[in-house]
């Protein structure tokens, strides 16, 4: 029942803030997305992650079709859903300064139980409606509150995430009419045999959409742009936790359910995964843009969350979630920095700022953290988050590893030359006075810069939390691997 | 927990709770408040760090700290734990020690700059990282520590942030130190896929059965290896060192000379047990230290900015450390990093006081004559000099003598070429104290009216580390003279294997001493010659007639060469990658694609007519109105 509540709490909430006037929508739209962010506190207490699924709802809704309501939350789960509960608060709040109407609060708490939907579904159909009803509330925010040139960028970006779906629709079809039991229930789904082609075929066809989603190279034409016109608050809701979904849905729909499709593809997405993240901070080294810099930067970092994964192994699973939180919650910092920024210097061009740190220092110090926590500094998240993915790469091959390790320099390049560009120098730029951060700003940013610190110290925290889970998978993939070090 | 525990926790905690106060509260504490914190906390690490090490014996067994289990996944295992044996006891009475009298000198130092708490703040947070590096009981700790520092160095590089010239340096620094990082990494993860573990102790013992000259170690060691050369500023990773001057001369003393830099020297020393097995790597050292200690000794000599003579010194002093490992003499290796500690930081911190003196003056064209007037800063500084030269019995020359020996033993030829290393430190070191304390002053009238004697806070850690310079080297007292006189030989003989020079007879050695003292003291005399009476001045770079020499004063224009090779194809890759292969190949195929569907299929055709609003709504509505049902009935 908790489950229900926290997926469709915010989801009534939203409608009433859309019908509410626009001075009490903002209040609304915030304490529905605290309330969701209790019902998730509520879970965390009560959550044991040795026992896999809990807070387990079944409702029958389509039996004729073999759809129902069944939801359920295990560490995988969990973990995405701390992750969506803590950052959409803090999003809302990220607006408060701005005149928007209530229907821009109540498409973001739309999104968050969508969020929320797809990372609790166990029904495959509810999860697709969950995956879809999650494009709708971007498309909105970016088509009416986006920057200029935002028509052309949403319709593509609405156009091509789309068209992912779709094959993700056939991959799931497939599922199902190679299914005896002629049902979506995920329970059914991961006791299926299918052979090696099916699996090929429905991992090819789920993936294209993920690809997309996270995104992976050369799928990632979208996003620099996308991220670049969308208000802030739609960048965040993206690269912080809408991308996670791609994450989150190959441990839980390709994982379990096509092992041997993901094992076949494996070298495919690996190539794929390390071209992104060499390439992507490759680009983002001479980005002017700062959303544009940091969209750069999100897709190298996906890239080897996803390589991590695709090792197949515990340490790479458990990586990769890890390093999923860790990166929503520093892109968002990073995101809202810029965003800070824009609303007192209306630009987003590092070559018009300049010496921000004389006479905003709290504001740099933040800055500072978060961009440390970004390049992996030990005793920041990003660190655990990096280190164990690269370990769990060069695990599975030495060179890769290296290789992918280069993103250890490219990413000091591109984020110290933001910050210096943005914050240091001297007085010579027009941009250096601007007034520091405000309370709301602080209490934004607070909690961001202290989960960097302290799952730094102590991720134990978070990997406790995904550990159990994890450790299934690479039992599951164990088989493989002997068999493939056999030959 | 152990008195031993609290006593290294104590170590570790009290540079950090003074950063954390600094840097969270420093803008509203007064500015004496804060430079007694942190010197404070720093010195209370430095006592808890001598109690320890008075506990500490030769014979002493090593202790471990396990806080907590850091990360764990699959067979990845890493603990918070921390290791106090009689290497890490060495190390930690030099940071602490050093570090205690360069934040009180700092206090002096930096008492008028506006940034004042943020100094202190970043500079305890310095001494708490350092701490980690060498007290880390495994490789991932000890990388806390390795990139902490670095962060600092890169905060205080870049500490007078307005100057854009400083930003860049400092960038440099955390940049080419990551370069070497990622192969420390590779290092890293070389171990793990072969022992599973980064525990110092548990390689110790899972190398035992391995044998001399293995291929898979001999790699992981170069990749080891590479990570040190970065750190410490050797051929092909160090010119960001002469760059990091760019910090406040204490920064410069602290970190760019008597600690951080000397990380990678400490990184081999704890993993000789797996150094000692690969002589391949040890040759690589070798040469890479011979090379980096000459190189940088021949742009030392016509540098005229006196923090770069020092920056180029240190980068060819820590040459000469290399140079001790690669021969296999890990405890030598380790002893010259203890008596440049001294003495290097001293030299800094004297010419801090001049630079203090002569408002912000670096270029030694425009000093001279000062000797009169700063007393204490000319004595010390004369004293660092001395030391640094290797004239006996001044600590540089018992370090530095066990070098020579040692290379002698390998190779006559390596001896030659690494005394001729030192003789042009000598020469350097001459040049800089003649032409700063000696002849006329040579700067403008206004300035020369208002110089004075530094205050005590800064004239204190001068006498301190003049009298350590005077008497550092005695803790090993070459065996030549008397039987068991070397004392750090003994300290650390039981974690690390004792070396002597081989083949080599007591006669043998003294006549080497006596060859390369004799030598040191004519190159004295030659810059006394030249330089001594305050008659030849150097002149700009620009205007150097002789070639080599300006090639030298030029710093064979090295960083125009790697800008040439390296950061204009990087940054033109970049351009390439976003502007062409990402805007126009990549893009273009998805937009082609898309324009193809968009003609063919009707579906699609529907959306580009406008309608994806209406789409959306209803689908929007429908969803809405099918789970409301549901839930509602």
């Amino acid at each position: 029942m908790l489950t229900a509540l926290l997926v469709f709490l915010p989801l009534l909430v939203s409608v009433v803030v859309f019908l509410s006037p626009r001075k009490l929508a903002p209040g609304i739209a915030l304490a529905g997305s605290l309330a969701a962010l209790a019902i998730a506190a509520l879970m965390i207490n009560a959550f044991d992650p040795a026992l896999g699924r809990q807070f387990s709802f079944e409702q029958a809704w389509l039996p004729d079709f073999g759809i129902s309501l069944k939801m359920g939350v295990d560490g995988f789960s969990l973990l995405m859903v701390i992750l969506t509960t803590v950052l959409t608060p803090l999003i809302l709040a990220s607006t408060f300064n701005q005149a928007r109407s209530s229907g821009f609060f109540g498409l973001i708490l739309f999104m968050e139980s969508a969020l929320l939907g797809v990372f609790v579904a166990q029904d495959a159909f509810l999860y697709y409606l969950f995956w879809e009803m999650a494009l709708i509330p971007v498309y909105f925010l970016v088509l009416i509150w986006g920057n200029d040139n935002n028509k052309v960028v949403t319709y593509k970006f609405f156009v091509y995430t789309l068209a992912g779906s779709l094959f993700m629709l056939a991959g799931i079809l497939l599922l199902y009419f190679n299914n005896p039991a002629r049902t979506f229930d995920i329970d059914q789904l991961y006791t299926l045999q299918l052979s090696g082609n099916q699996q090929s075929l429905i991992f090819i066809l789920m993936f294209v959409a993920f690809a997309i989603k996270l995104p992976l190279f050369p799928f990632h034409t979208w996003q620099a742009s996308t991220y670049t016109v969308a208000p802030t608050a739609a960048t965040m809701l993206l690269s912080g936790i809408m991308l996670k979904m791609a994450v989150y849905s190959i441990v839980r729909w390709i994982f379990p359910i096509v092992p041997l499709g993901a094992w076949v593809w494996g070298d495919v997405v690996l190539g794929m995964s390390i071209i992104g993240v060499l390439y992507g901070g490759w680009i983002a080294v001479r980005q002017d843009n700062i959303k544009t810099m940091l969209a750069y930067s999100s897709f190298s970092h996906v890239g080897l969350i996803v390589a991590g994964l695709f090792c197949f192994t515990e340490e790479g699973i458990q990586g990769a979630m890890f390093q999923s939180f860790a990166h929503g919650i520093n892109v968002v910092g990073l995101f809202f920095i810029a965003e800070i920024l824009f609303q007192r210097l209306q630009t987003h061009d590092l070559k018009l700022m300049g010496g921000l740190r004389v006479s905003a220092p709290v504001l740099a110090s933040f800055f500072l953290i978060l961009m440390f926590g970004s390049i992996g500094l030990p005793m920041t998240n990003g660190f655990i988050g990096e280190f164990m993915l690269l370990r769990a790469l060069a695990g599975y091959k030495l060179w890769l590893g290296v290789l992918a390790g280069a993103t250890v320099i490219i990413g000091a390049v591109y984020m110290l030359r933001a910050f210096q560009k943005s914050m240091l120098g001297g007085s010579e730029k027009e941009t250096f006075t601007l007034s520091d951060l405000t309370l709301r700003e602080k209490i934004i940013l607070f909690p961001l810069a202290a989960v960097v610190i302290v799952t730094g110290i102590y991720p134990q925290l978070i990997l406790q939390i995904t550990g159990p889970a994890s450790a299934k998978l690479g039992e599951l993939f164990n088989v493989y691997l002997n068999y493939s070090s056999l030959n | 927990m152990s008195s031993s525990e609290i006593l290294l926790l104590t170590c570790l905690l009290a540079p950090l709770s003074g950063a954390g106060i600094l840097l969270i509260a420093g803008r509203s504490l007064p500015k004496s408040f804060a430079s007694a914190l942190a010197t404070t906390s720093v010195f209370l690490s430095f006592i808890a760090a001598f109690l320890l090490f008075r506990q500490t014996g030769a014979e002493t067994a090593a202790f471990k700290l396990n806080l907590f289990s850091w990360f764990t996944a699959g067979k990845l295992s890493v603990d918070m734990a921390f290791r106090y044996d009689q290497l890490t006891a060495l190390f930690l009475l030099v940071i602490t020690g050093i570090g205690s009298l360069i934040h009180l000198y700092s206090a002096g130092y930096m008492h008028e700059d506006e940034g004042h708490n943020r100094f202190f703040g970043y500079l305890n947070f310095f001494v708490f990282f350092m701490i980690i590096l060498v007290t880390g009981a495994n490789f991932a700790v000890m990388f806390a520590g390795w990139e902490g520092v670095g962060l600092c160095s890169y905060l205080l590089i870049g500490f007078w942030y307005k100057n854009s010239d400083y930003n860049l340096a400092a960038r440099k620094a955390f940049v080419m130190n990551r370069i070497g990082d990622l192969g420390l990494l590779a290092g890293l993860f070389m171990l793990l896929n072969r022992y599973n573990t980064l525990d110092f102790e548990a390689l110790q013992e899972a190398v035992k059965a391995v044998k001399s000259g293995d291929a898979y170690l001999t790699t992981a060691t170069v990749c080891l290896f590479i990570g040190a050369m970065g750190k410490s500023a050797q051929l092909p990773l160090f010119t960001w060192l002469p760059d990091a001057m760019a910090g406040p001369t204490p920064v410069s003393a602290l970190i760019h000379a008597a600690t951080m830099v000397t990380a990678g020297i400490y990184l081999v020393v704890r993993n000789h047990f797996l150094f000692s097995l690969t002589p391949a790597t040890l040759d690589l050292i070798l040469y890479v230290g011979l090379a980096t200690a000459l190189f940088a000794a021949t742009i030392g000599l016509r540098q005229n900015d006196i923090k770069k003579v020092l920056a180029y010194s240190t980068v060819s002093q820590l040459g000469f450390m290399f140079i001790a490992l690669g021969t296999g003499a890990f405890t030598t290796g380790f002893f010259h990093v203890f008596t440049h500690a001294f003495f290097k930081a001293l030299l800094f911190l004297g010419a801090g006081s001049v630079i203090h003196a002569l408002h912000h003056e670096q270029d030694m064209r425009f000093m001279g004559g000062l000797k009169k007037k700063l007393p204490i800063t000319w004595i010390t500084f004369l004293i660092g000099t001395i030391a640094i030269s290797g004239i006996p019995p001044l600590a540089g020359f018992f370090s530095k003598d066990e070098i020579l020996a040692f290379l002698y033993a390998k190779n006559p030829i390596l001896w030659g070429l690494a005394l001729l290393g030192s003789l042009m430190t000598a020469f350097y070191m001459f040049r800089l104290y003649f032409l700063v304390f000696h002849g006329s002053y040579r700067g403008d009238a206004h300035t020369e009216s208002h110089i004075h004697e530094s205050p005590i806070s800064m004239t204190l850690p001068l006498m301190v580390l003049a009298a350590c310079s005077l008497i550092a080297g005695f803790i090993g007292i070459p065996e030549v003279f008397a039987a068991h006189s070397h004392w750090l030989n003994h300290f650390l003989g039981n974690l690390i294997p004792v070396q002597h020079p081989e083949g080599i007879s007591h006669s043998t050695e003294i006549t080497l001493m006596g060859v390369s003292v004799t030598a040191v003291l004519v190159m004295v005399a030659i810059a006394f010659r030249v330089y001594g009476q305050g008659k030849v001045v150097p002149v700009a770079p620009e205007e150097e007639k002789n070639p080599v020499f300006k090639l030298l004063a030029q710093k064979y224009r090295i960083d125009e060469f790697y800008n040439f090779l390296f950061v204009a194809p990087f940054n033109a890759i970049s351009q390439f990658f976003g502007k062409i292969v990402d805007n126009q190949i990549v893009d273009g195929i998805v937009n082609a694609m898309g324009n193809l569907a968009m003609t063919t299929s009707g579906l699609l055709r529907l959306l580009h007519n406008g309608r994806v609003g209406t789409y959306l709504l209803a689908m929007t509505l429908g969803v809405i109105l099918v789970l409301a049902y549901n839930l509602i009935f």
